[in-house]
């Protein structure tokens, strides 16, 4: 998670957890307060009562450590994940699960908020980059100690980022740090101090180590060790996952009671959404991280104070077409979808308006480009989405020679026009997407065959036998910041869809985009970095390469046993704040 | 035939004739898009509704059922003729034909026949219209699904070939194709009608299987798999209980199935 910049220009709304304390704690404790300085009280209790007043001290201080008790909250939250996480090594994260896992575990240097999206001190107190990007200097926290009681310092810190950049390891949180030729070395300027030297410089670099847990250089447990709010107590394969609280957690709220609030996490292992719902709605869960809309209507029908949408999300899904020289189809069609024309002109016939509002029942929103509104730095808003316009369509397809004849759409040479767009059959969403544009694009006399492919068989014709017309999918982003999309917008990229792995870039606008994006990557006023950016995304509208269809909301279930959730379009939108949330005494009564 | 048989006999002849009324039942036909109505319950436009994209649900499950009961015969007779092919010429042959094509048989019963029509469908054209698509999914559905049966053949030939009338027919001379069409197949038919009418029920629920997972026939066209893919997100059956109607009917038609099935077997044993 990248970006500090692009977080700044968000509103900072009040932060949530102070509400929770505020909601749990306080409640009993002003009352006490209270009553401690209420004269009539005092007065009673002195002299007319027959009570002794040492007793009253005594249920005064009892009444104090139950309210202490209370704040501290306890029980334990339930929840799923979607599958079985691959590792618990923090280094070694590369999927949902144990990105979850590492989330609620790991104890980091510094921390994106995922609601404010800026970056906050964690184990760092403080940070400082040199001006050349290239070295970062970190003040660590004193007297912190690991789940077992090893005390941290910064040999900690030399021991993990030593083993992130281990390229045996293959880490990909480590390759989000590679820059340049030659090692990453580590200089302790202290027990508390050290400063990480990398060999060419690295944007927004601090953000990176939002994602770098700590780990142990001495502890035998070694990633059993941790510095973050919860511990792995318990594994069983296939079923769930227990966490318990780190009791060395160096975290404190407001009025001095230390984190996490909760006693453990329990996390189901279940891929069913059904299930998951149904479970739920029993109150077996109390909360769904990711909903589908479909699931969030009907939740929202019966009980509309468990749901929250909260608003555009990063994730988009668009089309594209296959434009590499050596695909098996036929070269017309390849020419087709070479032509900005054609391409632009199939984006003005799609509905995203229907897409959006059937699809997506309204929790989504008609994409611009590569950003969401929602990242709200990076995001050019000089670009809109493009306007249903069939007719515009059609007129921008004359001018490449296309004609209407009886209804079908004919290119120059007298070719119908006809292609099949191919997605992963496990996305209803994707695959009714297609069907309306398969619909949208009948009316200008494109006739489109949808195919539902299993994954691994589509992610083989995308990407090794490039035998497909076109695609419909999505890319997840994680990243505010637009390095993290260098992997797609280089021509030479992998994930460059269209036409992957060019040699050099084979259009004079990927050629363009290729400069703008190493320009950004190097550039380290934010400025320059935006302009270079903006301009990406122009290209990118204006040639039309992915065509972007909708971002869909972030939608997400949480019971009303859980107080201080505050859901956020980032990962892991409900439980951001893991540390901080409580359940209410009924549930906690009732576990 | 008794009073079940009769039932089921006329069920199925009732929801032939009403899935071929098609046309005029719905005629707003099963891919027109009211964008308007996702979602909708039963009206007087929409008997059983719209679906997610606002087609009109009671004319898919007619469009639907029609393609389910016209193309799962069709599959039926394709795996019916292959498997008379393979297990009644090797069970007239006998011998070392015989137990190639027992092994063979075998190996081909002991692969995971949904991995398999995933595999082979992944590997088809992309570029084919719905109505090619669907004639395709049921024709791989024919291509795989000949074994079990070919292996019921296989053993009933082999007991025909000893029998005393093939044994006098061959004393009289005959021998080669004459024989096996003569008076080798002939015997054969029983049991080719009744590996048939077992095969119809069985490739239903293959392409329900596949249509399920989103591998069956293309969009926009309907089949019961991919109708009864719309109640992944039904929670309960009092929630919306329209949307039940293609799982009641693929339940009825294949009970219905049984129940005359059931009956030929009877006759046949």
């Amino acid at each position: 998670m990248n970006g500090r910049r692009a977080f700044s220009e968000l509103v900072p709304a009040k932060d949530s957890y102070t509400r929770v304390i505020l909601s749990g704690a306080a409640t009993s404790r002003s009352e006490v307060a209270a009553e401690s300085k209420d004269p009539y009280f005092t007065r009673n209790a002195s002299k007319d009562s027959p009570v002794p007043r040492g007793f009253l001290l005594l249920l005064l201080c009892l009444a104090l450590l139950a309210a202490a008790a209370y704040a501290q909250g306890g029980g334990e939250l339930r929840f799923c994940l979607r599958n079985e996480p691959k590792t618990f090594d923090p280094l070694l994260v590369d999927d949902d699960s144990s990105l979850s896992i590492r989330y609620l575990t790991g104890g980091v240097l510094v921390r994106a908020n995922r609601k404010t999206q800026q970056l906050e001190p964690e184990l760092a107190e403080s940070w400082r980059l040199s001006k050349d990007g290239k070295q970062i200097t970190f003040k660590l926290r004193h007297g912190v100690l690991f789940s077992d009681g090893t005390p941290f310092s910064a040999d900690d810190v030399a021991y993990t980022m030593q083993r992130l950049m281990d390229p045996n390891l293959h880490s990909s949180t480590g390759d989000a740090f590679r820059s340049g030729t030659g090692a990453v070395t580590t200089l302790k300027l202290g027990p508390d101090q050290i400063t990480v030297i990398f060999p060419a410089p690295i944007v927004e670099l601090d953000a990176l180590f939002d994602q770098v847990a700590i780990m142990s250089a001495h502890s035998p447990k070694k990633e059993g060790a941790v510095l973050g709010p919860f511990l792995v107590a318990e594994y069983k394969a296939g079923s769930s996952v227990l966490l318990k609280r780190n009791p060395n957690y160096w975290k404190k709220d407001a009025h001095g009671h230390r984190l996490p609030y909760l006693d453990s996490i329990h996390l189901d292992i279940q891929p069913n959404r059904d299930v998951e719902m149904l479970r739920f709605k029993r109150g077996e869960l109390d909360l769904i991280n990711v909903l589908d809309s479909d699931y969030f209507d009907k939740l929202a029908s019966t009980s509309p104070q468990l749901v929250h949408d909260a608003g555009a999300s990063l994730d988009a899904d668009f089309l594209w077409f296959n434009q590499v020289a050596s695909a098996p189809i036929p070269p017309y069609k390849r020419a087709w979808f070479r032509s900005t024309n054609f391409r632009r002109a199939v984006s003005e016939a799609i509905n995203r308006a229907d897409l959006s509002r059937i699809v997506y029942n309204g929790h989504a929103q008609p994409a611009v480009g590569p950003v969401s509104p929602a990242n709200k730095f990076w995001f050019n808003s000089r670009l809109h989405p493009e306007a249903h316009n069939p007719d515009a369509a059609l007129k921008r397809l004359q001018a490449d020679g296309f004609h209407l004849q009886d209804g079908t759409l004919k290119d120059k040479d007298g070719n119908a026009v006809e292609f099949s767009i191919v997605t992963n059959a496990s996305s209803k969403p994707r695959e009714r997407m297609a069907v309306l544009m398969q619909e949208d694009l009948g009316k200008i006399g494109i006739k489109v065959n949808v195919v539902t492919l299993d994954f691994p068989s589509l992610l083989e014709r995308i990407s090794q036998k490039f035998n497909y017309e076109a695609a419909i999918l999505g890319f997840r982003n994680v990243d505010l910041d637009p390095s993290g999309q260098m992997n797609i917008w280089l021509s030479s990229a992998e994930n460059h869809a269209w036409n992957p792995q060019q040699k050099s870039p084979e259009t004079a606008w990927e050629a363009e985009i290729d400069k703008l994006m190493r320009a950004q990557a190097s550039a380290s006023d934010p400025k320059k970095r935006k302009q270079s950016f903006d301009r990406v995304q122009e290209i990118v509208y204006e040639q039309a390469p992915f065509i972007y269809l909708v971002n869909q909301d972030a939608l997400s279930a949480v019971s009303t046993s859980v107080e201080g959730a505050n859901p956020v379009i980032l990962h892991p939108q409900t439980f951001w704040n893991a540390e901080r949330l409580t359940l209410n005494a009924n549930t906690r009564a009732s576990r | 035939m008794n009073a079940a048989r009769k039932l089921a006999c006329v069920v199925l002849l009732a929801v032939c004739a009403v899935s071929l009324a098609a046309d005029w039942l719905a005629p707003s036909g099963y891919a027109k898009q009211f964008r308007e109505v996702p979602s909708s319950p039963p009206s007087r436009q929409h008997l059983l509704g719209t679906d997610e994209i606002g087609r009109d649900r009671f004319a898919r499950v007619l469009y639907g059922t029609r393609i389910s009961l016209v193309l799962a015969p069709a599959a039926a007779l394709v795996s019916t003729l292959l498997a008379a092919l393979v297990g009644g010429l090797a069970g007239y042959l006998g011998g070392i034909w015989l137990r190639i094509a027992t092994s063979f048989t075998d190996l081909f019963l002991s692969l995971p026949w949904l991995f398999l029509l995933i595999a082979v469908r992944a590997l088809l054209p992309l570029n084919v219209s719905p109505l090619s698509s669907v004639l395709i999914t049921f024709f791989i559905l024919g291509l795989l699904g000949w074994a079990a049966s070919a292996r019921v053949l296989s053993a009933s030939a082999d007991s025909l070939r000893n029998s005393d009338f093939v044994l006098q027919a061959q004393a009289s001379g005959l021998h080669g194709p004459r024989l096996f069409f003569v008076h080798v197949l002939p015997n054969l038919k029983p049991i080719l009608y009744a590996q048939f009418w077992i095969s119809i029920p069985v490739f239903i629920l293959s392409e329900a299987n596949l249509g399920i997972l989103g591998l069956g026939v293309a969009e926009p066209l309907p089949s019961w798999g991919s109708l009864l893919r719309e109640l992944e997100g039904l929670v309960s059956f009092r929630e919306e209980p329209w949307r039940l109607v293609p799982l009641v009917l693929l339940i009825v038609v294949l009970t219905s199935f049984q129940l005359v099935l059931s009956n030929n077997e009877e006759v046949t044993a």
